[in-house]
């Protein structure tokens, strides 16, 4: 169920604007890495570039390539679609569809692209989904209530179970605990330290003591001035970075004393 | 400390002693009704006497009187006892107010006079005949209603496809030059005279049943154009409202763009964009002459929307007035009562509009 | 998931391709529909351009003569429409957006819409079934009276069906659109300027003059504008109020009154034939073209106003 990523050299433009510059990295299967950096390195932006979201914005475009297990994303001839149902992603905040409800939700991957589902097989998979995202004890007995009226750490993880019920190989997390309080925060990362047993893991946080409590890697990205592309400056263990980096910038970014 | 708190230019009356140095130089709190009380009584004694002398008790005239009263009498009294400044305050509050008031006249009147003149033929046989063979008294509107629902469905067949679809196209494909200009041209649509849409719908219907034909058709196809644009604009408003983060989640899933626009954006703003078209129905429900000139008039029953004239309830309301026969007060009532009809269809859709956005609208989890 | 590790591919989805299309095609019948209309318009309008009393009945020598009062009569009428409508809509807006209790603005800002839905037919007959016999008196006393100033010589007319009557039933039907709008912008004031400009002793009024004034006049020119381009294409109402002659006068009260490009339409067309009709289209060509005009400059000052707010 899951997959290795490697990137080579890649640049993600807005139009003309050079956003991310030359990237590199390669991240293996069942396991966590972090992205970290200040605001505005671009770490969200090359997150958007492993699933082609990116794309959404106008005039967004990449150079380079990225591979999973071995197949080019940007090849000419590959739909973003069925790379999105590959690469599952998880927002910043939780943004579950309005107007369905728990399961419907839960269902929606599969419900949305016209695919036809037994009612049992959609209860057994409305089950694991929330099983796998730690919510199924919560939720069991109002599955048919509008998924609006959960907390904010409830609809966030309803948000993770919506994305594992496609079965993705990949689940991409942009900042996903930024928007939610301490308590529902710890729920989360107990729930990526479980989903890294069955996929690949890539979660963006501006939070450091998340970073070295979930991931195995690190990636810290660094920008040199507004304006300017921002660029990989160190990947590594995520012990390495937050106790020994081998760069200056890094090390000044870990110990706070930049950004 | 008192004299720098007071405004200087006050000319209050200083030797009374004042309980709160902050109230000094102000007139007392019910003092503008007050004001308007003793204006309205000497506007009405004033009418009250011209009205002993013979002349009936003019209504609009007391209030104009009591009006100007208060104006003047409330901008003099604060003027002496408040200075100039807050006299100024007062003066423009009472004109706007006025302005709010003076509005409201012409509402009224019309609500007064569209329920006692449109009651009169409000009956049984006004819904259940048309006009056919009718001189003088009975006969009813059933020809016009039933022809104002088939014109104003058949513009909605049309326009709410193209409306729709063009607002999705400008919302969440649009880019560049021809989303610009089908936004311009929209904009210039808007701007489209009524009575221009019937002659374009009857030029484009004479080149091909040959001039003088008036049909239900062309009056549908007029009504049409003046109903795509709003439902356009409106569609195009409560599209841009669904939040970006619905369809990144859709597409995250790996749903297509068409499905996520069907099934997540549309859903989402769908009780918005139904109170858009409902009041789109509601304005070109009552035009009139687009229909007058592109599907004529008629007293009889009409099904048949390509063939022959159709009668429609605002252009029964203009015919039955124009055309008066013997006696001229049957006519009039019919026209009457039929803006009574008109006004509350026009009214249930408003409302029934504005309760679905209310309650349908979706509730984003905020 | 052994199935989806195949390399993926196909580019665009037979789906997406059709929705989307359609899409393009929807916007694209707003393109032909305006082609359609002016085109239809300008065709038909063409044999009317070189006719002359000969060619068509209700023409006494050529076309312009016969379309320049009727351009004076409407432009005459939508700008006696726009001097009333206009401060009285202003004080609306101000009221509902400034003065008003907080509860009750938006019931009343609803009030006021609901005059905008009374269709045109029914404002017509209120004109004239009640308006003209109730304004009438006080013609003839500003007759009697002010008879010296030019606008309101006499004789005046004994039925109150004159321009001045037509053109406060358009006040009317104009006064909640430019309400809507100009409340709209009031709305929109930064509430950092009135606080400021209170926080400085201002009284209410001098608020509104320093702050939501200066703020909202392009909303409110922006806003006159496409009231009178929806005065200048009323029909109905004006077809039915107005007793109409046809002559070029600057007089109010009088029998004697200038007609209206769109009511002159309504009135004419049912009956019409031949090249009257084309005579009449291309009478609705030049209307077109005036209201366009009128709305192109309303859109260039609320494009302007957007350049400057650096906003919207």
């Amino acid at each position: 169920m899951s997959k290795r990523i490697e990137v080579r050299d890649l640049n993600v433009y807005y139009g003309k604007f050079l956003a991310v510059e030359g990237v590199s990295l390669e991240i293996e299967p069942r396991s966590v890495t972090a992205f970290i950096g200040p605001s505005g390195c671009g770490k969200s932006t090359f997150l958007r570039t492993l699933n082609r979201m990116h794309e959404v914005i106008p005039g967004a475009r990449v150079e380079g390539e990225v591979l999973i297990d071995g197949n080019n994303l940007y090849d000419p001839e590959v739909d973003p679609v069925l790379v999105r149902r590959q690469v599952g992603m998880v927002f910043q905040r939780p943004n579950p569809f309005p107007t369905m409800s728990i399961k419907e939700n839960v269902l929606a991957g599969v419900k949305l692209n016209n695919k036809r589902i037994s009612k049992s097989d959609a209860d057994d998979l409305v089950e694991s989904s929330l099983q796998g995202a730690n919510l199924w004890n919560e939720v069991k007995d109002r599955l048919d209530r509008p998924g609006s009226g959960l907390s904010g750490g409830q609809q966030q993880r309803l948000c993770i179970a919506r994305a594992i019920a496609v079965s993705p190989e990949v689940i991409l997390m942009d900042e996903p605990c930024s928007a939610l309080d301490p308590i529902s925060t710890l729920a989360i990362e107990d729930l990526i330290e479980e989903l890294k047993q069955e996929y690949t893991i890539v979660i963006v946080t501006h939070n450091m003591q998340q970073a070295s409590r979930v991931s195995d890697k690190t990636a810290f990205f660094n920008i040199a001035g507004t304006g300017k592309p921002g660029k990989l400056i160190e990947y590594d263990e995520t012990t390495t970075i937050f106790s020994n980096p081998s760069e200056k910038a890094t090390e000044d970014y870990v110990s706070g004393r930049f950004g | 400390m008192t004299t720098t708190i007071t405004p200087p230019e006050t000319r209050g009356p200083a030797a009374a002693p004042v309980s709160n140095s902050l109230t000094a130089g102000k007139l007392p709190n019910g003092a503008s009704w007050m004001v308007l009380g003793g204006s309205v009584l000497v506007s009405a004694g004033l009418f009250g006497v011209i009205a002993f002398s013979g002349a009936e008790f003019n209504w609009v005239g007391t209030f104009v009187v009591a009006a100007l009263v208060y104006v003047v009498t409330i901008t003099l009294l604060s003027r002496i006892v408040e200075g100039s400044r807050r006299a100024t305050d007062r003066f423009v509050t009472a004109l706007v107010t006025g302005a709010f008031l003076l509005a409201m006249i012409p509402l009224i009147s019309l609500s007064i006079t569209v329920v006692t003149f449109g009651l009169n033929r409000f009956d049984a046989e006004f819904f259940s005949y048309s006009m056919r063979n009718v001189t003088g008294e009975g006969g009813g509107a059933l020809h016009a209603i039933v022809g104002t629902v088939l014109m104003t469905g058949t513009a909605a067949l049309i326009s709410i496809p193209i409306g729709l679809m063009t607002s999705i196209y400008l919302v969440e494909y649009g880019r560049g030059r021809l989303a610009r200009g089908i936004t311009f041209l929209v904009d210039v649509m808007t701007g489209i005279p009524s009575i221009v849409a019937g002659l374009f719908a009857y030029a484009l219907f004479a080149i091909f049943w040959g001039p003088g034909t008036r049909t239900g058709i062309a009056g549908a196809v007029a009504l049409a154009v003046l109903m795509i644009p709003v439902v356009v604009r409106s569609s195009e408003e409560m599209l841009r409202l669904v939040p970006v983060e619905l369809r990144e989640a859709a597409y995250a899933l790996g749903v297509p763009k068409w499905l996520t626009i069907v099934k997540v954006v549309l859903p989402t703003s769908i009780a918005g964009i139904t109170t858009g078209i409902m009041l789109a129905i509601a304005r070109v429900i009552g035009e009139t002459a687009p229909l007058l000139i592109a599907a004529g008039f008629t007293n009889s029953m009409n099904y048949d929307m390509t063939e022959g004239r159709m009668q429609s309830l605002p252009v029964f309301v203009y015919t039955q007035y124009a055309n008066q026969g013997n006696p001229p007060e049957a006519y009039l009532d019919r026209a009457w009562a039929a803006a009574l009809t008109l006004i509350l269809i026009v009214m249930v859709l408003n409302l029934v509009a504005r309760l679905v956005a209310r309650f349908f609208a979706p509730k984003y989890g905020r | 998931m052994t199935t989806a590790a195949a390399p993926i591919r196909a580019k665009q989805r037979p789906g997406d391709r059709v929705f989307s299309k359609s899409a393009v095609f929807a916007g694209s019948m707003i393109l032909v529909t305006l082609a359609a209309v002016a085109t239809f318009l300008i065709v038909q309008s063409i044999p009317a351009l070189f006719a002359d009393g000969e060619d068509a009945s209700i023409l006494d020598s050529n076309f312009w003569a016969y379309v320049g009062p009727l351009v004076f009569g409407t432009i005459w009428a939508a700008a006696l429409a726009l001097l009333i409508a206009l401060p009285i809509s202003i004080g609306i807006a101000l009221f509902i957006s400034h003065y008003a209790p907080r509860r009750l603005a938006s019931v009343l800002g609803y009030v006021v819409d609901l005059l905008a839905a009374v269709p045109s037919v029914v404002f017509g007959l209120w004109g004239i079934g009640v308006l003209a016999p109730a304004v009438q008196p006080l013609y003839s006393w500003l007759v009697d009276n002010l008879g010296w100033f030019p606008l309101f010589a006499g004789p005046v007319s004994g039925t109150g069906r004159t321009i001045l009557t037509a053109a406060l039933v358009l006040a009317v039907m104009i006064i909640p659109i430019i309400t809507a709008i100009s409340r709209e912008v009031f709305l929109q004031t930064p509430v950092l300027h009135e606080e400021a400009a209170l926080a400085l002793g201002a009284t209410r009024w001098e608020m509104i003059r320093t702050a939501v004034l200066p703020f909202g006049r392009p909303g409110i020119i922006s806003a006159a504008v496409l009231g009178l381009g929806r005065a200048l294409g009323e029909t109905m109402a004006v077809a039915m109020v107005l007793s109409a002659t046809g002559a070029v006068t600057f007089q109010l009260l009088t029998s004697v009154n200038p007609s209206t490009i769109a009511a002159n339409i309504a009135l004419s067309f049912p009956e019409a034939y031949g090249i009257n009709v084309n005579v009449l289209i291309a009478t609705g060509l030049i209307l077109f073209i005036v209201t366009f005009a009128v709305n192109a400059i309303a859109r260039w000052i609320v494009a302007r106003r957007a350049e400057f707010s650096g906003a919207n």
